[in-house]
Parts: C-alpha cells; sequence; structure tokens
C-alpha cells in the first residue's frame, strides 16, 4: 500500500507539472480526474466480478444536479457533495433492485435502467432542454467570484485532491473485511453465505458507492465544462468507464486515473491528428491491453516496479 | 437422557422422481459425532443442504436447540451455529489462507468496517491461532487455489469452526484427500471439534475412518434411515455389508 500511495504522489507530480507547462491541458486533466474517480466505482464491482454497462447515470445525475442548481446556489462547494449525495440516493434505489442479479443480467439491468434516464433526459425538454443540453451557470468557490484562469486551476486542484481522497478510501475499503467479502462475491458466494454474511449487502455498499462516485465525477465534468447534455448518461458513457477501468488495471485505485488519463490523452491526440479515426486507435489500444497486458496499465506499471498487483 | 441438539422429523423432497429424503426422522445428541453412509445419491448431502437451509423440503420439520429452523435462510441458520464444510471446499481462491480465516473471524464478530484492514494485527493473531489449531499456520500466505486437497479441506472447515457453531456438518471431509494424508486430517479436526465441544455429523465413504471416528453411524439408502447405532453393530449388519457399504466401499 506504501507503494502504491508513492506511485499515486509521483502521478500527482507528474500530472500538475504537466498543467503548469502545457497549461490547455489541465482541461483535459480534470476531466481526466473527475472520471478516474467514477473508474473507481467501476473497479469495485469488477472486483466483485460485475460488470455495470449504465454507471454513467450516475455521473449524469451529478452532472444535472449541478446544472439544475447552480442558478439558485451557485457554490461549488456545496453543489460538489450534493451531486454526490443524489446519485448515492438514485444508487440506493437501483442498487437495492439490482444487487439481486449477477453476471449479464446485473449488467443489462444497470445498462436498460441508464438508458430510462437517458430518454427522460432527453424528452423532458421543458426541464432539460433535451439533447441542446443545459449551460451551467458560474459558479462561486466559498462564495468568491474567480477569474476564468484562476477558476480552471480550483478546478483542476479539487480534482486532484478528491482523486487522492477516493483513490486512498478504496484502496482502504479494499483491504477491509467489507472489501474482502466484496471481492469474495467474485470467487465463492455461497461460502459468504454459510458466514452469516450477506452477498447482496455487501454487493449493494459497493454499488451505493460507486454511485456516490460517479455522482460527484458528474459534477467536476458539469463545473469544468460548464455544459452538460444528456450523452453524459449515455450507454456509450457508460462503456467508456468501463473501457478506462480496463484499460488502467482493476488491481489498484491508482490504475483508475492511469486509465483516465491515457484515454483522455490518447483522445485528444488521436482526434487531434487522424480525426475520422481516433476511434479505432482507443479500440486498438484496448485490443493490446487486452491481449498483452490484462492487469492494464497499472500491472505493467507494477510488474517493472516490483510492486503486487 | 439430555435432548437431543438437532431434531428431524418426516423430512421428504424429491427431485422429479427420485426421491432425496423419504421420510428422515434423525436425532443428534449434544457432543456426539455421527457418521452419515450410504451409496452415492443415497440422499446424504441432501440431508445436511436442508439442515442448512440451502434446499427447503417440502415436508416434515426440523429443530435445532428445541427451536424449529425451517424455512430459515443459510445465513439466519448460520447464526444460531449450525456450521458446514462442503464436499467441494468453498474457499475465496484469490485470497490467501489467513485472509480465509481472518474473513470467517470477521463476519462473526460482526466486524465490517470498509476502513479498517482485514489483517490488522490483532485480526491476524486469532487468524494464525485459528489455522495453528488445525495444523496450516505455515500456509497462511498461500492463496486458497493453490493448496493441496487436505490442506484446502481442513481450512475448509476452519472456517466454519472460526464461527464457533455447536453442530457441524461436513460433507465428505476426506474425499480427495491423499491416502496418505487422510487419517492425519481427521485426526485433527476431531481433535479440535472434540476440544470446541462441537457435536459433528460428517457425511463419510471411508469406513475405516468411521469406525474409529464416530459415536454413531447412519445409514443412507434412497432418502431412508436403513440402520442407525454404534459403529460396531452397524458396519457387522449382514445387509448393512451387503446392500450399502458394498456399494458405498466402492463409490
Amino acid at each position: 500500500m506504501i507503494a502504491e500511495g508513492l506511485i499515486a504522489l509521483v502521478g500527482a507530480g507528474v500530472l500538475l507539472a504537466v498543467a503548469i507547462a502545457v497549461p490547455w491541458l489541465k482541461f483535459v486533466l480534470t476531466i481526466a480526474l473527475a472520471k478516474g474517480i467514477a473508474v473507481l466505482g467501476i473497479l469495485l464491482l469488477l472486483r466483485a466480478g460485475q460488470v455495470s454497462f449504465g454507471h454513467a447515470m450516475f455521473l449524469a445525475t451529478g452532472a444535472y444536479t449541478v446544472a439544475f442548481l447552480a442558478p439558485a446556489m451557485p457554490e461549488a462547494l456545496l453543489l460538489i457533495p450534493l451531486g454526490g449525495l443524489f446519485a448515492g440516493l438514485l444508487g440506493l434505489l437501483v442498487g437495492l433492485f439490482v444487487v439481486r442479479y449477477r453476471d449479464i443480467f446485473f449488467g443489462m439491468l444497470n445498462l436498460a435502467i441508464s438508458m430510462v434516464l437517458y430518454s427522460l433526459l432527453e424528452k423532458l425538454y421543458h426541464l432539460t432542454k433535451g439533447t441542446d443540453g443545459i449551460r451551467v451557470a458560474r459558479a462561486t468557490y466559498a462564495g468568491f467570484d474567480l477569474p476564468r484562469e484562476t477558476q480552471e486551476w480550483l478546478m483542476f486542484a479539487i480534482a486532484l485532491g478528491l482523486a487522492a481522497l477516493f483513490g486512498t478510501l478504496v484502496a482502504a475499503y479494499l483491504r477491509s473485511p467489507m472489501g474482502r467479502a466484496l471481492a469474495g462475491i467474485k470467487t465463492r458466494e455461497t461460502r459468504l453465505e454459510f458466514l452469516g454474511v450477506s452477498a447482496r449487502r455487501v454487493l449493494l455498499f459497493a454499488y451505493v458507492a460507486s454511485a456516490v462516485m460517479g455522482g460527484i465525477a458528474g459534477t467536476l465534468v458539469a463545473l469544468t465544462t460548464r455544459h452538460v447534455t444528456p450523452l453524459l448518461g449515455y450507454w456509450t458513457s457508460s462503456g467508456e468507464l468501463v473501457f478506462i477501468a480496463i484499460l488502467g488495471g482493476a488491481g489498484s485505485a491508482v490504475g483508475a486515473f492511469l486509465g483516465a488519463v491515457a484515454f483522455e490523452l490518447v483522445r485528444v491526440y488521436a482526434a487531434a491528428s487522424v480525426a475520422d479515426a481516433w476511434q479505432m486507435i482507443l479500440g486498438g489500444v484496448l485490443l493490446l491491453v487486452i491481449l498483452f497486458a490484462p492487469g492494464g496499465l497499472w500491472g505493467i506499471l507494477a510488474g517493472r516496479l516490483k510492486v503486487r498487483a | 437422557m439430555s435432548a437431543p441438539l438437532l431434531s428431524a422429523r418426516g423430512l421428504k423432497l424429491a427431485f422429479g422422481g427420485v426421491k432425496a429424503a423419504d421420510g428422515i426422522d434423525l436425532d443428534v445428541m449434544p457432543g456426539e459425532f455421527l457418521a452419515i453412509i450410504g451409496p452415492n445419491g443415497a440422499g446424504k448431502t441432501t440431508f445436511i443442504n436442508m439442515t442448512t437451509g440451502y434446499l427447503k423440503p417440502q415436508g416434515g420439520r426440523i429443530e435445532f436447540a428445541g427451536e424449529p429452523i425451517l424455512g430459515l435462510s443459510p445465513r439466519a441458520i448460520v447464526r444460531r451455529g449450525i456450521g458446514r464444510s462442503f464436499q467441494l471446499p468453498q474457499l475465496f481462491t484469490e485470497h490467501t489462507v489467513i485472509e480465509n480465516a481472518a474473513l470467517a473471524l470477521a463476519a462473526h464478530a460482526g466486524i465490517w468496517s470498509p476502513f479498517v484492514p482485514l489483517l490488522r494485527p490483532g485480526y491476524r493473531a486469532a487468524a494464525e491461532r485459528l489455522l495453528d489449531r488445525f495444523g496450516i499456520a505455515h500456509l497462511t500466505e498461500t492463496r486458497a487455489d493453490a493448496l493441496n486437497e487436505g490442506a484446502r479441506k481442513l481450512a475448509d472447515i476452519a472456517m466454519a469452526v472460526a464461527l464457533e457453531p455447536r453442530l457441524l456438518l461436513m460433507d465428505e471431509p476426506t474425499s480427495g484427500v491423499a491416502a496418505t494424508e487422510k487419517m492425519q486430517v481427521v485426526e485433527t479436526l476431531v481433535r479440535v471439534l472434540r476440544a470446541e465441544g462441537v457435536t459433528a455429523v460428517f457425511v463419510e465413504h471411508d469406513m475405516e475412518v468411521v469406525a474409529r471416528f464416530a459415536d454413531r453411524v447412519a445409514v443412507w439408502s434412497q432418502g431412508r434411515i436403513a440402520a442407525l447405532g454404534p459403529p460396531e453393530q452397524v458396519l457387522n449388519d449382514p445387509a448393512v455389508l451387503r446392500d450399502v457399504i458394498g456399494i458405498a466401499g466402492h463409490a
């Protein structure tokens, strides 16, 4: 865990240096950190052997919380936890249903429910402005209305701080009895029941935690891009989170951020150089990772540094 | 005479036309070691599955310590003091042996903090003590899927014992264990269970193990109990020898 922490610290330092050296990249890196936080939630579910193809619904919940509440209450330091709270409540509601199912049924039910939310965001035009989306009102930070440049730096710092916070919490959780029981769902769910433990409750805790992280990520995306659309909750966005989780590697919380940063950078540079084929490049990268580095980018890094992946 | 710890009456369960339990009546007395023998398909594992809430009988009743337990979930039954081990050990294969043991101890203690390490010093020591009693303390850091069958069986039973059960149901604790290790495995677990005062019911195909360690033997045949009594009596019964042991011995 100490080695993992050191790698995370070095990684944070590198991100900060890149953001200083190439200022326009801090927008991309803030989005990457936000997505990394959402991917931490996917990672939790992967530990239980479950894949959610609908987790973008929580990201969209967080983002729309900001969009709806910002005009009346523009304080970012309140909007961020509120987005997490609403996503967590939705996670509890959906989770009570989906944790009864496993494998393909779990994945597809998440997808189906997320598409219901997507449709609502798209169709309830008078509330959501449909596919046009909502322009997010300018936020204040601890009551201060900051200039744009300062605001961008602050969002980067908040994203980095929250990434460190949730990364640490997830790493601790995965080592706790609850986290080890979560991994037990993947291998021997029957044994958990015969230990007197409710596998559903163990999975529900992880599910709600993952929803909260998805919601927080959504608030960061909304506050950074200042424009939310239903696309944030579309199934391709959910697939993107799973993509990043596999790319980064499910073996460590650091993997989520490695994957997210790599994904966003490849996307930006691939889109700039081969505008029509950037998705193919991303697909190729994922294929290479699956074939030659099943532990993802974290697996490669941990192998090189001799850290237990 | 003391009251039975487990009492089953008229248990019935059929899978299609196959009667896995056809009116099972059985009392298990506190502190005894009861062996269940019989050919494959006789309904031995079905009895364990019904008693632990994994299968629901179509008729009959089961009482544990005087309380009805029929219809309760496996979790609720475990919490009342009935543990079980499995013919195919149900270990968390991605975890190490000590993590398996510590998880069982945590489950029993109801400690589910999501932010405290499973293997914090106090827990590690308790898990090591548990594994030491089963003679597998040297395997603490081995992943469960890398164990040999004897160690897997002992780890599986250790996890059940971590819950401090009053009654332990063991499904073929020696199946798959190398002949050279078999007696050592049974001696180890019997020593621990006797020391803990755990009542045990175990399904077994090895008659030498049954003769040596069982206080009573129940002979299962086509969902019924064909004979019940001390091993020296049951294992010398000509009908049992002919109809059951002859088959079971080759199962």
